[in-house]
């Protein structure tokens, strides 16, 4: 049996006349912790709603474990969702819904669990998060940025995935409660053998947190390899990213 | 010349680009209504929000267009001796035509923006991408309860507002005009027949389609922030209030023409 989790395969994806994904190849392992990196506006955002669905790519092939899973009917979508957790940048939790139903939701429409069941097991996983009883009745827009992360990643493994994605999960925090929600993807990911795929422009994290860093450029991965290579990539694009150089092979559009 | 032909021509694919977009988007809607799940919570949730909340604002202008059309229709009839039309005036005016176009386009102002106002912001914020990696289809969780809310709730708030313009007229004609009570009573109800009553609450349907499609269509292709949930309320709104008066000359057509 193949070890291999999620792999895309010569991945393209255009905006109009911008080639954002140019024939993207990646391979992850199951229980791998996989970080993406790179510059603004480089693809890493189309490359998670490629493989959620929320995007169709061009061309190429999208394999969780060893199935295609383009276009497939929404039923059987569904049922590939439902192993998928995600953490938004900005948590995108319902503000019409209080915290605990937000974390439970998942729980509630798609297992058809009770809603007392279903709360009970929220409580339980913002527990986890580090999130006592008193927040579950408030309304996101109560909570702080730190909090609403925490939320978000209780809401991404309220439902056992067995993949998650982290769409820059520490942007927008200070670095201690960065620190803070590193610790707890660790502890929701490795410890319990999920394979994540994050992305994230910061380096203190993506080491912290990753088996596997790879750098996306111009629609391609340009350099992959785990986090103490990292600084001995022998990369120029790597190398001017990782120090946070203006000056390098990088040109960002001013 | 090239120039404005560019023009032109950029305007036609627009416009038949956001035409298609639009059909492909209310088959989609429209279809999911009649396919299980249906989220029977969300549609009651949906029927408050719309109807009950909207009750004031129906009331209150069915009210004073009821005696408005008291008024003028006095004024008018009373050039050639025909103030006893004044009640048949008013009950068919209110039934066939203000009711229904009246609260439609109160409720396309006050639903409609709300609803591309919602929707729009969780375009924006991600939180209908969350939906869908959480397994649930949006059209079916947002989109297909406001639809059927708007399209059951419409009739009854336009009967109900039938009732108050036709009771404005009423107030208006027994302590402003001096009418007989009983006279404008018997006026009123011998003149206005089902089909009158009946065409309004089709109207209302139709209307009510309307608003929440083109609320929700606006909202969830919202795209550019606030600026851009900004514009498609504005755009919720005004394409609802000109799609209403469209379909209202329509179906006046179908009910009346023969």
């Amino acid at each position: 049996m193949t070890n291999k989790k999620i792999e895309l395969i010569n991945i393209h994806k255009n905006f109009e006349k911008k080639e954002v994904l140019k024939g993207l190849n990646l391979e992850i392992s199951n229980g791998e912790s996989f970080v993406i990196i790179g510059g603004s506006g480089t693809g890493k955002s189309v490359l998670i709603k490629c493989i959620l669905g929320i995007m169709n790519p061009d061309k190429g092939e999208i394999l969780v474990d060893g199935s295609n899973i383009l276009n497939l009917k929404n039923s059987k979508r569904s049922l590939i969702n439902q192993k998928i957790g995600m953490l938004f940048q900005n948590a995108a939790l319902f503000d019409s819904l209080m915290v605990w139903e937000n974390v439970s939701f998942g729980l509630i429409q798609n297992n058809k669990m009770k809603r007392d069941d279903a709360k009970e097991t929220a409580l339980e996983v913002l527990k986890k998060v580090g999130l006592n009883e008193k927040v579950s009745t408030l309304y996101p827009s109560e909570l702080s940025g730190g909090m609403q992360k925490r939320v978000g990643l209780a809401r991404a493994i309220a439902n056992s995935p067995e993949i998650i994605f982290f769409d820059e999960p520490t942007t927008g925090l200070d670095p201690i409660m960065a620190d803070i929600i590193n610790n707890l993807i660790i502890e929701c990911v490795k410890d319990q053998g999920i394979t994540a795929l994050s992305i994230t422009h910061d380096m203190s994290s993506a080491r912290k947190i990753s088996d596997k860093i790879a750098m996306l450029h111009e629609g391609r991965i340009i350099w992959s390899g785990g986090p103490n290579e990292i600084d001995n990539s022998r990369n120029e694009h790597v190398d001017q990213f990782i120090n946070g150089n203006a000056n390098g092979p990088i040109k960002m559009e001013i | 010349m090239i120039k404005s032909l560019y023009l032109i021509g950029k305007i036609t694919i627009s416009f038949f680009n956001s035409l298609g977009n639009l059909i492909r988007f209310s088959t989609i809607c429209i279809s999911h209504c009649f396919r299980p799940p249906i989220y029977i919570s969300s549609i009651f949730k949906q029927m408050v929000e719309i109807g009950f909340y909207s009750l004031p604002v129906v009331g209150l202008t069915a009210i004073f267009s009821g005696m408005v059309l008291a008024l003028q229709s006095h004024t008018g009839f009373s050039r050639f001796n025909a103030e006893s039309a004044v009640a048949n005036v008013v009950v068919l005016s209110i039934t066939r035509e203000l009711g229904p176009v009246l609260a439609g386009l109160m409720v396309a102002g006050r639903v409609g923006a709300s609803m591309a106002a919602e929707i729009g912001t969780m375009r924006v914020t991600e939180q209908i991408d969350a939906l869908s990696t959480l397994s649930t289809n949006p059209y079916k969780y947002l989109i297909v309860p406001r639809i059927i809310a708007g399209v059951t709730v419409l009739p009854i708030l336009v009967i109900i507002a039938d009732i108050i313009g036709v009771f404005g007229g009423y107030i208006v004609g027994i302590f402003k005009l001096d009418f007989n009570p009983n006279v404008y009573i018997s006026n009123t109800i011998d003149f206005v027949e089902p089909l009158d009553v009946i065409s309004g609450l089709v109207k209302a349907s139709v209307f009510g389609l309307i608003i929440t499609l083109m609320g929700c269509y606006h909202g969830f292709h919202s795209k550019g922030g606030a600026q851009g949930v900004g514009i498609s309320t504005t755009n919720a709104v005004v394409s609802a209030s000109i799609l209403i008066l469209t379909a209202n000359y329509i179906i006046t057509e179908i009910f009346f023409s023969i």
